[in-house]
């Protein structure tokens, strides 16, 4: 293993980790600011509960995509160096104009909510956090047209005098078609995580009240009044969850065929698709293969017909390229002078089949099993049913858990299947890393990051856990700023 | 003015907008075993509301300050992509080291409130202090390592190695930073507190500075034997004055003059490392002809217009609204502010008043 390999690794783990906050993060702002908006309309006190105890689970998880985000600021710089010079004039603006337009909103704004009870007029506080979730979406677009450059690269010439891609059209980076796929999926894909983090810790508290109550043989004092406040959440965030996921669906098929387009090597690989599937035949999809996806021994288990000429080109029956035509095709287009990982036969522009085939299958499957969920949980709270059945705390812990790892599996595969590359036909990934960084160095952030983000996730999930367990605490009339006693304690300390 | 220069000039602003806003941060934080500890606090629970007194002046602003060093980031990789390439990865595990420090203190302002176990409130006050102390003391030595110069070779990669950083003169910088932090922090807490805290704020701003004021002129000495520039005589002696001015008004009880003061001071200091470096961004020690300037280590002509129009549409609407919420919290606060960290109880006859079986 060298510096490359583990920059390459560090910079996968913590991007990954990065992303399990931010869908929540997004999606999480979303909701609590419709509840903090339904508070506002209909002075129900259940919203205004919902909307503290969410909002709280979103300022645990926001912290550490802060912090987890600040890491990936830098370290573009400080591991991907040699990349930096040579897309910094194209990649470096995005970046700027994310900081600038998107989070100085978020953080300030956030500030402005979380600090605001009792301070500021209650349909301006419930629009802060409107705001926050605009920031949310607008860190999300600039950050994502970095990314899409990276997949296709647009809008730019390479000045072969100085060596590095320029920019020439900033707004073709901002509509680049792949961006404009990538950024529905990937919101649609927040929303649905928002929604199944809603639904699990609902339908878990929902439980519990419910059994509490009917062990006291006391319906109408004790927690009983709030299990329907939890069934609603629950069912408010199965809706979010369901329809979120059929858009992922829905977009998720159009990047397909953006993706055969651009990347068809990525296609191949997601299928392990090694010789090229004719117009007119119909290329199968594979849910589940045996065997070793090296073109030899491969054995899908279970074939969908046809499926995989739908996914890449629309037409059942659309022509697939395998993985060894496009070898050669690649080789042709892209050459391999002075690039010494591509000249290897074997690997050369093959991304690892293994994983692409895989994460491909786990992000349809994970998150479409949390939209599953979300059906199961709509039908079994129907017309004012309230399920209690041990079942239930399954598909409470189930319902988060799913689709953030399917989006991680969604990134590792987006992110592998471009391999070799980091700008696609442009500049290979071993190529782009700091060549003055040692061994030494990577090893130690390496050791360090992952140390830090181990006990982080222990300390945080355990905050979060105990915040659900504590459940939605009981109303209090927020005090009106203009009658706001000048020595009465903060409605909001730290 | 070339576009290279308004940039050069555009990310000191950054720089220094992150050094007025989260120096006082870092000051809090550093202040916080000091004016939260026991020995001038009446008991234990005392300590514990003025600790939590200091945080909440800073705590609806303080993650809006830190995004001024996220941009900063960000428009040197937009603007001079070959400075940032090479200052970060030169850098690497004192900017490693910075990331941590961040990453704890962050974490300590957002959760040490969650628990109200005093153990648990003890390790993220750790967090906090030093989450503050490394990156004022860091950023203070790499700065002035940049303008001093360090190795780098004709491909414009760092050669040295991090024993090359802690040279005498800027293991000064990171001294005079962190002083001229604790300062300015100490101001900010007289001037958003009341009471005994406001007092005993003072008092530590009048200590600290005749420290910070003595570290400063020091550094602003060497460098500008070394690297100075008629003007940066001037900047360097307008932050003196404004450091003595600062410490006068305290004196007499003007906080708000005070912590203009302090903030000019600490503004003037990073305009002179500017004007000391320029043009050059990352001067070269091993060869002058290999150092970065605005021009090689700029992005295109178009790149750079693109920008501009970005920042000087977008940086004032960013100003206003955080000015705004500046405004919003303007209000000092008191020991007598802070709720009691155990919710009271359920109030009777509330409707919906259900407590869970757990409760904070
Ligand atoms: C849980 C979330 C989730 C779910 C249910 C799906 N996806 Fe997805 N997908 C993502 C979460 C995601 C993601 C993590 O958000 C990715 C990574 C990069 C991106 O743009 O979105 C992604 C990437 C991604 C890409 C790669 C784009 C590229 O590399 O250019 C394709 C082709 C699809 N998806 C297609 C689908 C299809 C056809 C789906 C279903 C039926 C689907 N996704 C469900
Ligand atoms: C948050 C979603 C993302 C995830 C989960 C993710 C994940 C990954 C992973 C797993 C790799 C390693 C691939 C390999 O080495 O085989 C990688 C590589 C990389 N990604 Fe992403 N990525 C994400 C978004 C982005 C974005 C938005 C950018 C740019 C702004 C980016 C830039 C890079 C770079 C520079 C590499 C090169 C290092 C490498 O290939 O190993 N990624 N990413
Ligand atoms: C690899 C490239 C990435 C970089 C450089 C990066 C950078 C950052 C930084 C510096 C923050 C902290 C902001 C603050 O202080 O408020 C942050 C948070 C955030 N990032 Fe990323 N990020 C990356 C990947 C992504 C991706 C792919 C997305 C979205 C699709 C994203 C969305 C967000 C959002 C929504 C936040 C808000 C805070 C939170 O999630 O808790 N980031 N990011």
């Amino acid at each position: 293993m060298d510096a490359t390999d583990l920059a390459r690794w560090q910079f996968g783990i913590t991007t990954v980790y990065h992303f399990l906050f931010v869908p929540i993060t997004i999606g999480l702002s979303a909701i609590v600011a419709g509840f903090h908006t339904a508070w506002v309309r209909t002075h129900n006190p259940e919203w205004l509960r919902l909307t503290r105890f969410f909002g709280k689970l979103f300022t645990i998880n926001f912290a550490l995509g802060l912090v987890t985000g600040l890491v990936q600021e830098f370290q573009f710089g400080m591991n991907w160096s040699s990349y930096s010079r040579f897309v910094g004039d194209i990649f470096g603006a995005p970046l700027a104009v994310e900081a600038l337009l998107a989070f100085f909103l978020e953080s300030t704004f956030l500030g402005l909510w979380i600090f605001g009870w009792g301070r500021i007029p209650e349909r301006l506080h419930a629009a802060t956090m409107w705001v926050v979730h605009v920031g949310t979406l607008l860190s999300a677009y600039f950050i994502l047209s970095a990314n899409s450059f990276m997949q296709n690269p647009v809008g730019f010439r390479f000045n072969a005098e100085t060596g590095r891609a320029e920019l020439t059209d900033f707004v073709a980076i901002l509509l680049n078609k792949v961006q404009l796929v990538t950024f529905p999926h990937v919101i649609l894909s927040a929303y649905l995580v928002g929604g199944a983090v809603v639904m699990g810790v609902a339908l878990q508290l929902m439980r519990r009240e419910w059994l509490r109550c009917s062990e006291i043989h006391d319906e109408d004092a004790g927690g009983a009044a709030d299990v329907p406040m939890y069934r609603r959440a629950a069912r408010l965030g199965a809706v979010v969850t369901l329809v979120a996921g059929m858009g992922v669906a829905a977009s998720g098929d159009v990047q397909g065929k953006i993706m055969t387009e651009v990347q068809p090597m990525k296609m191949a690989a997601a299928e392990a698709l090694y010789e090229s599937v004719p117009a007119g035949e119909g290329a199968p999809f594979s849910v589940l293969t045996i065997g070793s996806l090296d073109g030899e021994r491969a054995r899908p288990l279970i074939e969908v017909p046809n499926l995989l000429s739908f996914l890449a080109t629309g037409s059942f029956d659309g022509a697939v390229k395998g993985i060894n035509d496009l070898k050669a095709e690649y080789a042709q287009t892209y050459g391999t002078a002075g690039m010494a990982e591509l000249a290897d036969p074997s690997t050369g522009y093959v991304p690892n089949i293994p994983t692409t085939y895989w994460m491909f299958r786990l992000m349809i499957g994970l998150g479409m099993a949390a939209s599953a969920v979300a059906l199961v949980v709509l039908w079994a709270t129907r017309r004012g049913r309230t399920p209690t059945g041990r079942w239930l705390l399954w598909l409470a812990v189930a319902a988060p858990v799913l689709p953030l790892l399917g989006n991680s599996a969604g990134w590792v595969f987006t992110e592998v299947g471009r391999q070799p590359w980091v700008v696609f036909g442009l500049m290979t990934t071993a190529s782009g890393v700091s060549p003055g960084v040692s061994l030494g160095e990577v090893v130690t952030s390496m050791t360090v990051f992952t140390l830090l983000y181990g006990a982080l996730a222990v300390v945080e999930v355990k905050l979060l856990l105990r915040t659900v367990r504590q459940g939605a605490a009981p109303f209090e009339q927020p005090v009106d700023p203009a009658e706001q006693d000048e020595d009465a304690p903060l409605a909001f300390a730290y | 003015m070339e576009l290279t220069t308004f940039w050069f000039i555009l990310i000191g602003v950054l720089w220094t907008g992150y050094f007025v806003l989260e120096g006082f941060d870092f000051g809090v934080g550093l202040l916080l075993p000091v004016l939260g500890g026991r020995r001038l606090s009446r008991d234990a629970a005392d300590a514990e509301k003025r600790r939590r007194v200091l945080l909440n002046t800073i705590g609806p602003v303080w993650d809006g300050n830190e995004v001024w060093v996220i941009t900063a980031a960000g428009a040197t990789f937009a603007a001079f992509p070959n400075w940032y390439a090479t200052m970060f990865s030169g850098f690497y595990l004192p900017l490693l080291l910075v990331l941590v420090a961040l990453i704890v203190r962050n974490l300590g302002f957002d959760y040490r409130h969650k628990r109200p176990e005093a153990q648990w409130k003890a390790r993220w006050d750790l967090a906090i202090f030093w989450g503050s102390l490394v990156p004022a003391f860091v950023w203070g030595l790499l700065l002035t390592n940049i303008v001093r110069g360090v190795p780098i070779d004709a491909d414009m990669e760092f050669t040295g190695d991090v024993l090359s950083l802690l040279d005498p003169t800027a293991l000064l910088g990171g001294l005079a930073f962190t002083a001229l932090f604790v300062t300015h922090g100490a101001i900010f807490l007289a001037l958003k507190t009341d009471g005994p805290v406001r007092a005993q704020a003072r008092t530590v701003a009048a200590v600290a500075g005749v420290a910070a004021a003595g570290l400063a002129v020091a550094l602003l000495a060497v460098l500008g034997s070394a690297h100075g520039k008629p003007v940066t005589w001037v900047t360097s002696g307008a932050a003196a004055l404004a450091l003595v001015t600062a410490l006068a008004a305290n004196r007499v009880g003007r906080e708000g003059r005070a912590f203009i003061g302090t903030a000019a001071a600490i503004g003037l200091t990073v305009a002179t490392y500017f004007v000391m470096l320029f043009p050059d961004v990352m001067p070269s020690t091993s060869n002058p002809a290999w150092s970065l300037t605005t021009e090689n280590a700029a992005s295109t002509e178009y790149t750079l217009t693109v920008m501009t129009w970005v920042a000087v549409v977008f940086t004032p609407v960013v100003l206003l609204y955080q000015g705004w919420t500046y405004w919003v919290f303007r209000k000092r606060l008191t020991t007598r502010h802070i709720p009691d960290d155990v919710a009271p109880a359920t109030p009777a006859g509330d409707a919906t008043g259900v407590t869970g079986p757990v409760r904070t």
